[in-house]
């Protein structure tokens, strides 16, 4: 550390100059960097190298060439418009919860409920959601019994549940919750002023939203609705506690090639399933950011 | 009075409607449970004190087990390793906080179906050096909680001065353990708590990593207890999700308390 003598003397100054505590200091970020670089940048390092490499290690692009066989483009395609679907619903059906909820206390007693219920559903049922569904429209759910009562038959085209369209419900109960969790900021955000100068300008409560209220918020909404597709292609537990066998989304194709040998043929599908779905989720993170930072500008 | 806020009538329409969506499910699991032949009681619920059935559900309740020592851990490594570091970098590197950030959030797009195919290969090694005891997941849950804990913890720290409190404890001649003990995490008790509780709601909830380990944990029993008395399953995840919801309630409870706190 020789530039050290080179700092200005006013930089001294500001900086009290404790150079050997300040040594110490550094040390005190390694067990957590360490921590980072073994759980977090190792196995994703691990899982996008596995796709390019073969099982005796040398570099290979066969496995990626995979991602091109026409059952994974199926699977990915399936991933895609589950994704998509249950983000759009998802993100109108939470934007509505959000506008329902505004001008209400932030402490008060719906707004702790509705936080706390988004939360458990947003990020902890997986599994449990499966097993909600199973018990409500299941083959001997609650409502498809009720709905066989008045002779509609759920299952008139087969057990649909248990395959990709089952997956449609689910998803969307656990979209609406992260809806609600990110998009309310930016709903709260907007300043009962703008109303005001709106009515003093002879503006309606309907061109309050057509001109300011929407237009202001589309690109949080935006941003939202990709967060929400990410959410949903990268979602596992409740489509593999609802689809026991199959692999009809990339996740569970994931799990077939980690729970079997060979897949169609080829060694480490894993990996370039791992590699083809962090470039969608990451361009689609990406973004989310990118516009999120756009929106949060008028926020301040 | 919020003049964006909607009429009463819109908000019921929409909490309804909506509302509905969430409560039939609900509703339904629960019925589900008290299903008896044609009629109603409480008989599924009776029966997981029943010890004839006690081997039926033995494995929920060791998945139980593992998922309580795998929390605990969790957030050991959020309270003594995530937090000292979080405290570190606001006081000493604060020109590294958008970077550590960065790293932090990192977990968020980085599905978890994607970490279990790297992580694969690092448990078994780890399988040989430290067994393969299902605490051994906690380092992977870790970093599953690493967002979730973040925030709690970082709001937590920007709404106290830790930078004057510190020196003004320095100046008196404290230690930075007694700093770190005594003066700051008594001021961050509502992040820590928060941070803690979430943690461990996170890891009840987690499926992924532990079944594609094939580690049994809480949910991963769910699943094998589900194929043999799917009432079981569901009388459970009412249970669950009603603790969780519990849980969240609870750090409502204490952001309510610290904003409170904030405001006076």
């Amino acid at each position: 550390m020789t530039t050290v003598t080179h700092v200005p003397a006013g930089a001294e100054r500001t900086a009290p100059p404790r150079r050997g505590v300040r040594s110490w200091a550094w040390i005190g970020l390694i067990p957590f960097l360490a921590y980072v670089v073994l759980f977090l940048a190792l196995p994703t390092v691990l899982a996008l190298a596995s796709g390019l490499f073969t099982r005796d290690g040398s570099f290979t692009l066969d496995n990626l060439a995979a991602l091109g066989d026409p059952v994974i483009l199926g699977t990915f395609w399936n991933s895609t418009w589950l994704s998509l679907l249950t983000a759009v619903a998802g993100a109108v059906a939470g934007a509505l919860v959000c506008y329902a909820m505004l001008g209400l206390s932030d402490t008060g007693v719906v707004r702790t409920a509705v936080d706390a219920a988004a939360g458990v559903f947003a990020q902890f049922g997986g599994v449990m959601l499966a097993f909600a569904f199973i018990a409500t429209i299941g083959l001997q759910g609650v409502v498809t019994r009720l709905l066989a009562g008045i002779g509609i038959d759920l299952f008139a085209d087969g057990p649909w549940i248990y395959e990709l369209p089952g997956l449609i419900l689910p998803y969307i109960f656990f979209q609406i919750p992260l809806m609600v969790i990110t998009f309310m900021p930016a709903l709260t955000a907007l300043k009962p002023q703008w109303a005001e100068a709106n009515l003093t300008l002879g503006g309606t409560r309907g061109t309050f939203w057509t001109r300011i209220g929407i237009p202001v918020l589309a690109p949080s909404f935006l941003a939202c609705t990709l967060l929400l597709f990410a959410n949903a292609f990268s979602s596992y537990a409740t489509a593999a506690a609802l689809a026991s066998q199959g692999s009809q989304i990339v996740p569970l194709q994931i799990r077939t090639a980690l729970t079997s040998e060979t897949v169609l043929g080829r060694e480490n599908l894993a990996g370039a399933l791992a590699l083809g779905m962090i470039v969608v989720v990451g361009v689609v993170m990406a973004l989310y950011s990118l516009i999120e930072r756009r929106a949060a500008r008028w926020r301040g | 009075m919020n003049r964006l806020a909607p009429s009463r009538a819109t908000r019921w329409v929409i909490a309804i409607l909506v509302g509905a969506f969430f409560v039939v499910p609900m509703l339904s699991t629960l019925l589900y449970t008290l299903r008896d032949g044609d009629g109603f009681s409480l008989v599924h619920w009776t029966a997981l004190l029943d010890p004839a059935k006690a081997s039926l559900y033995a494995p929920i309740w060791a998945g139980l087990g593992n998922s309580l020592v795998l929390a605990a851990v969790t957030v050991a490594i959020v309270l003594f390793l995530l937090a000292p570091t979080m405290i570190l970098v606001h006081l000493r590197f604060p020109r590294l906080r958008p970077g550590f950030e960065f790293l932090v959030l990192l977990p968020i797009s980085i599905p978890a179906i994607v970490l279990v195919v790297g992580l694969a290969p690092i448990y078994q090694q780890l399988g040989r050096m430290l067994g393969t005891g299902a605490w051994t997941l906690a380092f992977a849950y870790g970093i599953t909680v690493l967002p979730f804990a973040y925030r709690a913890i970082q709001a937590s720290i920007d709404a106290v001065d830790i930078r004057t409190l510190t020196e003004a404890a320095r100046s008196l001649g404290a230690g930075w353990g007694a700093v770190l003990l005594r003066v700051i995490a008594p001021n961050l008790r509502s992040g820590l708590l928060a941070a803690s509780l979430i943690s461990v709601a996170v890891v009840l909830g987690e499926f992924t990593i532990a079944s594609l380990l094939n580690r049994q944990v809480f949910q991963t029993a769910l699943l094998v207890v589900k194929n043999t008395d799917g009432y079981a399953a569901a009388v459970f995840t009412l249970l669950a999700l009603a603790f969780a919801f519990a849980l969240l309630i609870a750090i409502g409870l204490a952001g309510r308390a610290r904003s409170g706190k904030a405001a006076s």
